[in-house]
């Protein structure tokens, strides 16, 4: 028993090493730490063209790891990061930053959403109101729906129901 | 008028569906490049057959000129060379490689092998120029014109279709002696 308890353990060890091992992110040649933190926080707000869904910082497509060569290099010449964000939506365009900036033509990907959901709130709102200021008379009666006297009982079956919850 | 109040979340739902239909069809590939319509990056690359020689921007000044960036590593390229070689058969415009990333022998061999449709070849191992061009998936094909602005970019492997339909019309637009 003991020896077979040995093996899973070594197969867990094993797994958790192979995860450990592939998570690793694309490997920083660190030189100077403070550049290095600098040039992985504007990268990472950048989006690699070639894997579009990952960061310049993240990826391991070599583009980007030249992206972030040129980044680094950049940033030893005295460069704001500004200037290095230029220098990418210069070359590929604002495409490459995870914050767009606020256009004309990103006006619709910037307030679309919340311009929809204030349109929806305000039409569910409207209706709603309608609906509550209508007689009882204007809807159909629910097939089922309790006669007066089953109603009440219902109510304090309810009232019973939430004392005890 | 006020019955056919229904029809509204159909219609709406119709017309979110047409925009997202056609969002699916777009390719997330075809990144609209802003060099368009820019000046070219100035580049000063060796030649890919001769070391000692340098290539320059400035050289293609008067010309319209085409500027395919290629690998020998890159697989796409192979697909879209043929037609490359046939193009440049009829001499229409000069065409030069950006041999991109790539190490001069087996560069030289590729060509050997599956031809040279190129004036020449720029030899950019490290891959700065690319980036200056804003190159991100080799094979890219680029139309610059005789000031030296970038009129046309193409990601991916030309077609027949795309020779047809972009790179010619553009090529004989930017020839007239007005454009």
């Amino acid at each position: 028993m003991p020896e077979r308890l040995l093996h899973v353990l070594c197969a867990a060890a094993l797994a958790l090493l192979a995860v450990a091992s592939t998570a690793k992110e694309a490997a920083p040649e660190a030189a100077d730490p403070a550049l290095e933190a600098r040039m992985t926080r504007i990268t990472s707000e950048l989006r690699c063209l070639v894997c579009q869904n990952q960061t310049i910082a993240d990826s391991n497509a070599e583009l980007a790891a030249d992206l972030r060569r040129e980044t680094r290099e950049l940033l030893k010449q005295g460069k704001s990061d500004a200037e290095v964000v230029d220098y990418m939506t210069a070359r590929y365009g604002d495409f490459v930053l995870y914050r767009p900036p606020l256009r004309g033509t990103t006006i619709l990907l910037w307030f679309g959403p919340a311009t929809m959901l204030v349109v929806g709130a305000g039409v569910l709102f409207l209706v709603l109101r309608r609906r509550s200021r209508m007689a009882a008379d204007a809807f159909e009666p629910d097939e089922d729906e309790p006669a007066e006297g089953e109603l009440a009982d219902l109510h304090d079956d309810a009232a019973r129901g939430a004392t005890r919850a | 008028m006020k019955r056919l109040w229904f029809l509204v979340p159909l219609i709406a739902f119709f017309a979110l569906a047409l925009v997202l239909a056609v969002g699916l069809k777009l390719d997330p590939r075809e990144v609209p490049s802003p060099l368009i319509d820019k000046p070219a990056p100035t580049f000063a690359l060796p030649r890919l057959d001769d070391e000692a020689a340098t290539i320059r921007l400035a050289d293609m000044r008067g010309k319209v000129w085409v500027l395919n960036v290629w690998a020998s590593w890159c697989v796409a390229c192979r697909e879209e060379h043929p037609l490359l070689v046939a193009f440049s058969k009829k001499h229409l415009v000069p065409i030069y490689g950006l041999d991109y990333k790539d190490k001069r022998a087996d560069a030289n061999g590729w060509l050997e092998r599956f031809g040279n449709p190129y004036d020449a070849s720029l030899f950019d191992s490290e891959g700065r120029v690319g980036i200056d061009f804003g190159v991100y998936g080799v094979p890219e094909t680029f139309v610059i014109d005789q000031g030296g602005v970038i009129r046309m970019k193409h990601i991916g492997p030309l077609t027949e279709t795309v020779i047809a339909t972009k790179l010619l019309p553009m090529l004989e637009r930017l020839k007239k002696p007005d454009a």
